[in-house]
C-alpha cells in the first residue's frame, strides 16, 4: 500500500461556535489536528462606536462605553469620563474618586472571575465555571443596589458618580471582601490545582517577553510574560498613587500564568478596596459641571488599566457639544494579535485554551 | 425472602411450564424474546433516569438546583425532553453518505442491549449465560468505535470528522488497558463466565484483591465511554458535538440513549467483576444489591465528569500507553505471582 498524501483541512470556527466568546471567527488550517495557520476574522459585533460618538453629546456617549468591555463596564465609563474631565480641566470631589476606585476594582474582580470561569468552561470545567459566576453575582447585586442595572452599569458621570451607594451596599461589600480568600481557595482547589488543568495550560502557548513587548500587549497577559507594567503604577490616574498595592508579575509566559495571574490581581484589588473603605471621606459625589458640557477646543488622550489591559480614549474637541472625533484604544483587540502567532503548532484544543486566557470581550474588540 | 430473591426465576419457570415441553425450542425462543424485552426496558429506563440524574448531579456539584420545574422536583423533565426530541425535524445533510449516516445511531443503540444481555442480575439470572462473557462484552462494546467513525465520516462535516478520528484513536488505545485490567480477575477465577466470577466473590469482592486493576478499569472505562475528562470525541468547546454535530431529533436521541446505555453496561460490568455483582448481605434480594452497585459506579462517573476539566489529547495517549498499560501488565504479573504463592502455601 502506498502512503497517501495528506490534505490540509481548513476549518471555520465561529462566529457561531461554543467557545468563541461572542462573535469571534477564526479560520484554522489544520494538519491532522495541528494548526499550521490561523486567520482571525473580526467585526461581527461592529457597531461603529467611534462614529456614533460624533453624533452624540459628551454625556450621551457614556452608556455606549458600557457596551465596549461589558464585563467591566465601570472601567469604560471611568476611562471615558476621565478623558472628558481632563479635556475640561474638571476637579472631581474626593468621595467620588474613592467611589470610582471601589467600583473600578469591584469590576476588575468581576471581570477576572468571568475570565477564570470561561477559561475553565472552555476546558469543560463546569463546576469551576459556576463557582466563579456564583461569586460574581454578589458584585452584580452591589451594582444593582447603586445604579439599578447589573451588567452595563453606567455608574459614572462627567464630574463624579451617578448616585451615592445605599445603606445596604456597605455591609454587602464588607462581607464580600471577607469571603474572597475562601473563594479564591475554592477556585484554586477545583481548577488551578487540578492536574488535568495544569497539563492543559502549563507550557502551552508561550508568549515570550520580547514578543509581548513587540506586539504591544497590555494587562495581565503582558504581566504573565514577566513585564512589570501597569498603568496604575506607571502613570497613576485618579488617586491610585495613594494606595499601597503590588502589581503581580509572573514569568511563566504560558496559558497557566495568564490565567492564574488573575487570582493574584483579585487579591490586590481586595487590598485596594479595603484601603479605600478605610479612607473614604464624606462629601459630595458630583463636581460643579455645567449642564451643557462644552469642552474647549483641543485634543486629549487618557488611558486607564482596564481588567484586560490598557484602555485609552482619544478625543478631539472643536468646542461644540459633540466630539469632533473619538478614538478608542481597546485592550483585547490589540492583545488578540498574539493569537495567530502563538497558537501555531498547537492543537485545536490548545487554541481554544489560549484564546480563553486572552479574556477577549468582543464588544471591545469590534467596538 | 428466598421467594423474593428468586422472584424472577419463579416467574420464568411459570412461563416455561405453560408449554407442553418446558424445554422445547418454542419455550426457549419465548424466553429469549422475553429476556430481550426486559433488557430493552432496562436500557431505556436507565437512560430516562440517568439523564435526569446527570443533570441533578451536575446541579449538585456546581451548587445550583438543576431541573426543578416539571413534576415533583423536576422528575418529569426527561420525559418532556424525549417528547420534544420526537417532535424535531429529521434532517439529513445534503452531502452526507446517507446509508452510513442513518445506520450509525441504530447500531450504537443496539450495543448496550447486546452487552447487558450477558450480565448476571442475580443468582442464575443472566439472560444469556455465556462462557466467554467478559470476552464477548469487551468485543461488543468496542464496536461503538465503529459507530462513532461512521457517524463522523457519514455526516460530511469537518467537526464530525475530527470527532470521529479522535474516537478511533482514543477508544482503540484504551481498550487494551481495559481488557488487561480484567485479566487479573480472569486469572484468579480461571473463567471468562461472569456468573462464575460473581460466585467467586462470595467471601471477598475482587476490588480488595485487585485494587490496581479496578482503578485502571475505571479510568479506561471512562475513556472507552467518552465520558469526561476523556470526552474529547464530543468536546463541545472544540469540535462542537463531534460525530453528533449533524444529527437531529430521534437520531440524536438514539446516540444519547446509546451513550447512557453503554454507561450502564460498563457500570454493570464493573459491579459484576469488581464489586461482587449480586452478592451482598441477605436482607435485600441479589438484584437490588446489583443495581445499587451499578448506581454507585454511575454516580462516580457523573461526579468525575462535572468536577474535572477535559484532558489534553497528547496527555490522553500518554496516559494510556505509558502509564495504564504498563500498570495493567504489572498487575497481571503481581496476580500471577500471588496465585503461584497461594498455591505453593496451600500445597496445591
Amino acid at each position: 500500500m502506498s502512503i497517501e498524501k495528506t490534505e490540509e483541512l481548513i476549518l471555520n470556527m465561529g462566529p457561531q461556535h461554543p467557545s468563541m466568546h461572542g462573535l469571534f471567527r477564526m479560520v484554522v488550517h489544520l494538519e491532522g489536528e495541528t494548526i499550521t495557520h490561523i486567520d482571525p476574522k473580526l467585526g461581527y459585533l461592529h457597531r461603529g462606536m467611534e462614529k456614533l460618538a460624533e453624533s452624540r453629546t459628551y454625556s450621551q456617549f457614556i452608556p455606549y462605553t458600557d457596551r465596549l468591555d461589558y464585563l467591566a463596564s465601570p472601567h469604560n465609563n471611568w476611562a471615558y469620563v476621565q478623558t472628558v474631565e481632563k479635556l475640561m480641566g474638571v476637579e472631581i470631589p474626593e468621595r467620588a474618586e474613592y467611589l470610582r476606585i471601589i467600583f473600578g476594582e469591584l469590576a476588575r474582580i468581576a471581570s477576572h472571575q468571568v475570565c477564570i470561569a470561561s477559561t475553565a468552561l472552555d476546558m469543560a470545567g463546569w463546576s469551576a465555571w459556576s463557582y466563579a459566576f456564583r461569586d460574581r453575582e454578589r458584585i452584580c447585586d452591589m451594582y444593582e443596589m447603586t445604579a439599578g442595572s447589573r451588567l452595563t452599569v453606567n455608574i459614572m458621570r462627567i464630574g463624579g458618580m451617578i448616585a451615592e451607594p445605599p445603606e445596604e451596599f456597605w455591609p454587602a461589600l464588607r462581607s464580600f471582601l471577607d469571603d474572597t480568600p475562601e473563594m479564591l481557595e475554592e477556585y484554586y482547589g477545583i481548577f488551578f490545582g487540578n492536574e488535568i488543568a495544569m497539563g492543559r495550560l502549563k507550557n502551552v502557548g508561550i508568549l515570550t517577553k520580547e514578543m509581548a513587548e513587540n506586539l504591544s500587549i497590555t494587562g495581565p497577559v503582558l504581566r504573565a510574560s514577566g513585564v512589570d507594567y501597569d498603568v496604575r503604577k506607571a502613570e497613576p490616574y485618579s488617586i491610585y498613587d495613594r494606595f499601597d498595592f503590588n502589581v503581580p508579575v509572573r514569568t511563566g509566559c504560558d496559558s497557566y500564568d495568564r490565567t492564574i495571574i488573575r487570582l493574584d490581581e483579585i487579591v490586590e484589588s481586595i487590598k485596594i478596596i479595603k484601603q479605600a473603605l478605610r479612607d473614604i471621606p464624606d462629601g459630595p459625589i458630583m463636581a460643579k459641571v455645567p449642564k451643557v458640557i462644552k469642552p474647549p477646543v483641543g485634543e486629549v488622550y487618557h488611558r486607564v488599566e482596564n481588567p484586560k489591559g490598557e484602555l485609552g480614549f482619544y478625543i478631539v474637541s472643536d468646542g461644540t457639544t459633540k466630539p469632533s472625533r473619538l478614538r478608542i484604544r481597546p485592550a483585547t483587540f490589540i492583545n488578540l494579535q498574539m493569537l495567530s502567532i502563538v497558537a501555531k503548532g498547537w492543537k485545536i484544543q490548545d487554541v481554544v485554551a489560549i484564546f480563553a486566557t486572552l479574556d477577549a470581550v468582543l464588544g471591545e474588540v469590534d467596538k | 425472602m428466598e421467594t423474593l430473591n428468586n422472584l424472577f426465576l419463579i416467574i420464568a419457570e411459570a412461563i416455561r411450564s405453560l408449554f407442553a415441553d418446558p424445554h422445547s425450542v418454542w419455550a426457549n425462543l419465548t424466553m429469549n424474546v422475553i429476556n430481550f424485552i426486559i433488557v430493552v426496558i432496562i436500557v431505556v429506563l436507565a437512560a430516562l433516569i440517568l439523564i435526569l440524574l446527570e443533570r441533578k448531579v451536575a446541579g449538585w456539584t456546581s451548587q445550583r438546583p438543576g431541573p426543578n420545574r416539571l413534576g415533583p422536583r423536576g422528575w418529569f423533565q426527561t420525559i418532556a425532553d424525549a417528547l420534544k426530541l420526537m417532535g424535531k425535524e429529521d434532517v439529513t445533510p445534503a452531502g452526507a453518505d446517507k446509508f452510513i449516516f442513518k445506520v450509525a445511531p441504530m447500531i450504537i443503540f443496539c450495543l448496550p442491549m447486546m452487552t447487558l444481555a450477558v450480565i448476571p442480575y442475580g443468582r442464575n439470572m443472566a439472560p444469556i449465560n455465556l462462557d466467554l462473557g467478559i470476552f464477548y462484552f469487551v468485543g461488543i462494546s468496542s464496536i461503538s468505535t465503529l459507530c462513532f467513525l461512521m457517524a463522523g465520516w457519514g455526516s460530511n462535516n469537518k467537526y464530525s470528522l475530527l470527532g470521529g478520528m479522535r474516537a478511533v484513536a482514543q477508544m482503540i488505545s484504551y481498550e487494551i488497558p481495559l481488557l488487561f485490567s480484567l485479566l487479573g480477575v480472569v486469572m484468579i477465577t480461571q473463567s471468562f463466565n461472569l456468573g462464575v466470577i460473581v460466585e467467586a466473590q462470595s467471601t471477598v469482592p475482587f476490588i480488595i484483591l485487585q485494587p490496581l486493576a479496578f482503578v485502571i478499569f475505571f479510568i479506561a472505562g471512562l475513556a472507552e465511554l467518552n465520558r469526561a475528562p476523556f470526552d474529547l470525541v464530543e468536546a463541545d468547546q472544540e469540535v462542537v458535538a463531534g460525530p453528533f454535530t449533524e444529527y437531529t431529533g430521534l437520531r440524536w436521541g438514539l446516540f444519547f440513549l446509546g451513550e447512557y446505555g453503554n454507561m450502564t453496561a460498563m457500570s454493570a460490568l464493573a459491579a459484576t467483576v469488581f464489586l461482587g455483582g449480586w452478592q451482598g448481605p441477605a436482607f435485600l434480594p441479589g438484584y437490588v444489591w446489583f443495581f445499587m452497585k451499578v448506581g454507585v459506579m454511575i454516580f462516580m462517573m457523573m461526579w468525575v465528569r462535572w468536577t474535572f476539566p477535559r484532558i489534553r489529547i497528547d496527555h490522553l495517549m500518554h496516559l494510556a500507553w505509558k502509564f495504564l498499560l504498563p500498570l495493567a501488565i504489572l498487575n497481571i504479573l503481581l496476580t500471577g505471582l500471588g496465585i503461584y504463592i497461594y498455591r505453593f502455601v496451600m500445597g496445591g
